[in-house]
């Protein structure tokens, strides 16, 4: 045992890791952050996002276009749709990881994952844009 | 003894007496903590919203491309089925809304305890079905 007085190291970890902050997974928190930064954009915006919905029963396409034509409804639906397709494609990841063994499986789920993510986020934002600008 | 599962399963006790192995229960056998049937539930819902995404992806493709595009996605919403969807919808999204509010209470070390957070696994089913019941209510009967 060394003398306390002595300069020691107690740690199993290079100051250099301890500083990246990565930990064993070598991805940090950043999943869990951008989980929970999403989650709590989301709570106000479903909200928002329900009423706007049942005002939109029965409605009709120009009633849709004159809703999204608003500015604050449009920037809140394109908010709502880049936020809901981010902590949908995180969640969806846990999942993935979680169940499916074979790495190569994996792989290819959470690729597909990624891609129906950004290509069903980018149909809506289109489309919202295009309902509100009338493009 | 029959064969080789059986014989694994047959020891002798101090005595030197044959025995068989005591076995514990299934795993299906033991009762579901009601925070472990909403951390499922928070999953499932989750994932159930993530095929709604596809229906909210549908609507607004069709709204910003034609009549009878739209016409078509407001006529499958009509039907029992599109009914059936968004009252599911309704539920999943208001489930994993109020059981999510709770994951950010937990993620910010709040009601981590035993008592607070069996108290509120109440607060999330009744906040739950009381949401879900007064949208329902409001869209199909009141608008």
């Amino acid at each position: 045992m060394a003398d306390p007085g002595e300069p020691h190291i107690d740690m199993m970890r290079s100051p250099l890791g301890r500083a990246r902050g990565l930990g064993a997974a070598r991805a940090g928190s950043g999943h869990w952050w951008a989980q929970n930064v999403t989650a709590i954009a989301l709570v106000p915006l479903s909200l928002w996002f329900i009423c706007g919905m049942i005002r939109m029963i029965g409605a009709s396409r120009a009633d849709v276009m004159a809703w999204l034509s608003s500015p604050l409804p449009m920037v809140l639906m394109l908010v709502l749709i880049v936020a809901t397709f981010q902590h949908l494609q995180l969640g969806v990841q846990e999942v993935i990881e979680d169940y499916v063994r074979t790495p190569s499986r994996k792989l290819v789920s959470l690729l597909l994952l990624k891609a129906a993510a950004v290509l069903l986020g980018l149909l809506c934002i289109v489309s919202v844009l295009r309902l509100g600008i009338g493009m | 003894m029959r064969d080789a599962r059986d014989a694994l399963m047959v020891a002798r006790n101090t005595d030197g007496k044959l025995v068989s192995r005591p076995l514990s229960p299934h795993v299906l056998d033991y009762r579901w903590p009601l925070s472990g049937l909403l951390s499922g539930t928070h999953r499932i819902t989750g994932l159930a919203l993530g095929i709604g995404t596809l229906l909210m992806t549908w609507w607004l493709v069709a709204a910003a491309a034609s009549d009878s595009a739209f016409a078509a996605v407001q006529w499958f919403l009509s039907s029992w089925l599109g009914i059936l969807c968004l009252c599911g919808w309704t539920f999943a999204l208001i489930q994993h809304l109020c059981s999510g509010i709770r994951h950010l209470a937990w993620a910010a070390v709040y009601g981590f305890d035993k008592p607070q957070y069996q108290a509120s696994n109440w607060v999330v089913i009744a906040a739950s079905a009381i949401g879900t019941v007064v949208t329902l209510i409001v869209g199909f009967v009141v608008w």
